[in-house]
């Protein structure tokens, strides 16, 4: 066995782990009854799944979902669920085979498209051999630094970038204006420090 | 709060400012490094609202009221926006930084990418902390406290 050829095997071998405790996550997460533990293992899931992204040379997208999926909605979930009674009410039996069906045939489904998928890092994937092979060719003369996603995200595709943007500052103004920009409690503490 | 939470708070008060700083490293490292505006934004509001679990959602509402971080979410947009209009006024296409300072292409020349991108990704970092701690405020303001048996 060569060198490379066992670091594959290992690499498989972080991936089969990684993969099973996302499953495991998935699994509890969906037999809990405890918002809080639920909430908890959401965090943990992100984590998780951001170590994946690590291992799959997706560092952007891990990095995104560290802070997002792991800090930002862990907390803004917790936030939520004290609005909300602690535990959901437990269902019959026959509640579950609706939802049962449709995850079934949904995950069916993506398995099959998973047929048509290029190979990780194939180079001659539809992702890598059209527009983004002339990305990594013509970045650094037309920008000047080394960060290829920076430079797709914040000048290739700028404009996407700020309807990104838009979508985030829509989401912060719904939210707002649905729960009162949080003025209850600056009131209560103007009424305190009188 | 109460006492027991002393070395929550001074583990913190360790935490805090590190986060805050590596969200401005993420921040003006970006084009060297991964990371960018939206993972510093976000990262910059954990830290304060790692500051308002730990000491209170009404002392992080002094530091940051909620009219500041809306607003500082609206100048994000702005101006990421208004660095297209820029563009606009200088002859080019919306967000076309080659042409913020009348570059030609292929000069080797890239004073306007790197204004250009500096400039939006300030705006999604002021775009995204404003927006994740308005929402923060706005769920978090709704319970006036926290009580240590609710958990």
């Amino acid at each position: 066995m060569t060198g490379i050829e066992s670091q594959d095997v290992g690499i498989e071998l972080i991936n089969i782990a990684l993969l099973a405790f996302l499953f495991v996550i998935g699994v509890s997460i969906a037999r809990l009854r405890n918002l809080f533990a639920i909430v908890m293992l959401l965090g943990v899931y992100s984590l998780v799944s951001a170590t994946w992204f690590v291992v799959v040379d997706a560092v952007d997208v891990a990095f995104t979902e560290a802070a997002v999926g792991a800090g930002a909605s862990t907390v803004l979930l917790l936030g939520a669920i004290l609005l909300a009674p602690r535990k959901t009410r437990e269902k019959q039996r026959y509640a579950y085979i609706a939802p049962l069906i449709v995850v079934v045939v949904t995950g069916a489904l993506l398995i099959h498209a998973t047929i048509d998928l290029p190979a990780l890092g194939d180079p001659s994937s539809p992702a890598n051999s059209h527009v983004g092979a002339m990305y990594f060719e013509r970045h650094y003369p037309d920008m000047g630094f080394p960060n290829m996603v920076t430079s797709i995200l914040a000048s290739y595709r700028g404009f996407d970038t700020l309807g990104e943007v838009f979508v985030v500052f829509t989401a912060g103004l719904a939210v707002a204006l649905l729960l009162g920009f949080g003025e209850k409690s600056l009131a209560s503490r103007f009424k305190k420090s009188k | 709060m109460s006492d027991h939470h002393i070395i929550l708070r001074v583990v913190a008060k360790l935490l805090i400012p590190l986060i805050t700083l590596y969200a401005f490293y993420v921040q003006f490292h970006g084009e060297y490094s991964p990371g960018g505006g939206f993972q510093a934004g976000v990262i910059f509001a954990v830290g304060i609202v790692l500051y308002a679990l730990i000491f209170g959602v009404q002392a992080a509402m002094a530091a940051f009221p909620a009219g500041f971080t809306r607003g500082l979410a609206a100048v994000g947009v702005i101006l990421y926006a208004g660095v297209g209009f820029w563009a606009l006024s200088m002859g080019g296409n919306f967000l076309e930084y080659q042409v913020l300072f009348r570059e030609p292409y292929g000069s080797g020349s890239h004073l306007g990418q790197h204004i250009g991108i500096l400039l939006i990704e300030l705006g999604v970092l002021f775009g995204v902390a404003g927006s994740i701690l308005t929402i923060f405020f706005a769920v978090a303001g709704r319970v006036s406290d926290i009580s240590e048996d609710s958990w």
